[in-house]
């Protein structure tokens, strides 16, 4: 009879258990944030103060409207710029997402931001340049530099 | 579930008595009688609302997942709709058992992400961003019958201002809001200069109200659907006044203007360019989108620039029908309550809640909104000046970046007492608003 008191006590508490389950597990915020978020690789490269100061005004005038002044963009909408591989990663793919835009729905650290990129191409190299690597070294990002000729070989279909 | 055969008979029964008892205690507790006064007391500091006095909040529920709209059923079960799967749901249950007004069960279902979630005659309907669907609610139990049936499919998938809010009329209709796929129907989306397609082919599926059957499953869009109303680039906050028998809707205005067209718009002028328009929408209703924005300074429908305007002219939008009400530009509201409680002093009584989600189109300036306002209504028309009745989301003095505010305003329903929800779409909190004078 003992082991049947267990047995009806140990059944209960597993009920108990599996029944309170979906209060604790709902508890799961996202985890995500930029701390955790790997360190972008550094090179070692001088960028000009002037190439920075160049890059900020472009940014300020057609990008911060949607990426915002901490380049944290929008939530849903417009992804950030900080510590992804979007950014710090191939330059072709950077350099053609100013000039060409995105129409399809992006990921970013987890999540998906359903905006369009405008395509860009009306500016000019010198000014993707050095918006693009405004960009690699701000928002926590340090990922080199963009030339006005790798901007100009792309454009031109390179 | 087998009883192990090992028991003997009598310990047979003893087990199916405490599998019987755990079930009824532990998985089926009843819903907290929603009239108990026993102790609805207020959060100390409102969950970090400003509200006006003699009105509290309580921190009914948090970090949830990311909510969207919110339903409340007549025995105080609350549904939220997810924008993102929260272990595997799409659509969360929440239960008060213990009366304290903070929910101490939550269960989970519908496996579709989305905004729109309602109640209506004995139904649970939720929505995807392609989909209605509904599931019928049991007498006494927090979930409905599963699976749901489809209602509507059939819709376009965009990936621009794809959610579908509904609402329902009492007379066997419902009301889904397909917002526009994009910002002002240019040539190329939301390019510098680019000029808009005219006629903008996106208002033949997109960019309006669509009525369909309530009852009726299985629908689709084009077989099935009525376009109500046009012209309504994106209307997430939409509710029937069944005083005036009426829809109406706040719509999301345009953004952009300065960046698309900075020959005849300033930065200064976009951040407070269009007006945000709160709408009576009757059958056939165009309210101009793509052609036409609102200019909540000079009170006219004002020619897009997309379609040779320049910041004056007005154009084909002459005589285009106006917003009952409208508000500072890019607050995105998200969601509409008009309340018909007990709970509430009067001069809330048939009045409308709007949660303003918050504005991202206000860089470089700071955002706005973030709050939920109130806009008092007689016979469903504005009786005097809107004014914020919820503040505090963000929980910051100033929000620069949408991503710093720590909550978002985002839906509203009103509970069998009389008590205003608001739901946050950042974490997943859920406030309960009660008027102090009433508990």
């Amino acid at each position: 009879m003992r082991q049947l008191i267990f047995a009806c006590i140990a059944l209960l508490g597993l009920l108990f258990a599996a029944c309170g389950g979906a209060n604790s597990s709902s508890d799961q915020g996202d985890a995500s944030s930029s701390k955790e978020q790997k360190a972008p690789p550094k090179e070692e490269v001088a960028i000009s103060e002037e190439v920075l100061a160049a890059g900020e005004a472009v940014y300020n005038t057609y990008c911060m409207a949607c990426h915002m002044a901490d380049g944290n963009g929008v939530p849903n909408m417009n992804p950030p710029l900080g510590e992804t591989e979007w950014v710090n990663g191939d330059k072709a793919t950077l350099i053609n997402i100013v000039l060409k835009g995105l129409t399809e729905p992006i990921e970013v650290h987890g999540e998906t931001y359903s905006s369009i990129m405008p395509p860009h191409n009306f500016l000019s190299d010198e000014d993707i340049a050095s918006v693009l690597t405004f960009v690699k070294n701000s928002f926590g990002n340090s990922s080199g530099s963009v030339t006005t000729e790798e901007v100009a070989s792309l454009r031109a279909g390179g | 579930m087998n009883s192990p055969s090992f028991l003997p008979t009598s310990a047979r029964w003893i087990f199916l008595l405490g599998v019987s008892m755990a079930f009824l205690t532990a998985c089926q507790p009843e819903p907290a009688q929603v009239d108990d006064p026993k102790a609805l007391t207020s959060d100390a500091d409102n969950g970090t609302l400003n509200l006006p006095d003699g009105f509290g909040a309580i921190v009914v529920a948090d970090t949830i997942g990311r909510a969207r709209h919110i339903a409340v059923r007549d025995n105080g079960d609350i549904y939220v709709k997810l924008r993102k799967l929260q272990n595997g749901h799409g659509i969360l249950a929440l239960r008060d058992t213990d009366g304290d007004g903070r929910i101490d069960q939550t269960d989970g279902f519908g496996e579709f992400t989305g905004t729109g979630i309602a109640i209506h005659d004995g139904y649970l309907y939720a929505t995807s961003d392609s989909s209605v669907y509904r599931y019928e609610l049991v007498e006494g139990q927090l979930l409905p019958k599963l699976p749901g049936q489809l209602m509507v499919g059939g819709f376009p998938i965009q990936g621009q201002h794809a959610a579908k809010p509904l609402t329902f009329d009492g007379m066997d209709n419902m009301y889904v809001n397909i917002g526009a796929p994009s910002n002002a129907c240019q040539e190329e989306m939301r390019t510098k200069g680019s000029p808009g397609l005219d006629p903008c082919p996106q208002l033949d599926r997109q960019a309006g109200i669509w009525r369909f059957s309530a009852s009726q499953p299985g629908q689709t869009q084009i077989a099935d659907g009525h376009r109500y109303a046009t012209g309504i680039r994106n209307a997430m906050a939409l509710d029937w006044n069944a005083e005036v028998n009426s829809l109406f809707v706040v719509q999301h205005g345009r953004d952009d203007l300065d960046r698309l067209f900075p020959e005849h718009f300033t930065t200064e002028e976009r951040l407070e360019l269009p007006a945000e328009e709160f709408l009576q929408v009757s059958d056939g209703d165009d309210f101009g989108w793509p052609y036409c924005y609102f200019d909540g300074f000079t009170d006219k429908k004002t020619l897009a620039p997309e379609y040779g305007g320049d910041g004056e002219k007005q154009g084909r939008c002459e005589g285009m029908k106006a917003p009952i009400e409208s508000f500072p530009a890019h607050l995105a509201p998200n969601d509409l309550l008009f309340y018909n409680g007990d709970m509430f002093p009067e001069k809330y009584k048939k009045g409308a809640f709007i949660a303003f989600h918050g504005s991202w189109n206000r860089a470089p300036a700071e955002q706005q909104g973030y709050f939920v306002v109130f806009v008092p209504l007689l016979n469903g028309i504005p009786s005097g000046e809107w004014e914020v009745f919820a503040s505090g989301f963000p929980n910051l003095e100033e929000v620069k970046s949408p991503r710093d505010a720590v909550y978002r305003p985002t839906g509203l329903a009103q509970g069998p007492d009389g008590s205003l929800y608001i739901t946050d779409s950042v974490k997943g909190r859920i406030w309960r608003v009660v008027y102090d004078g009433h508990v």
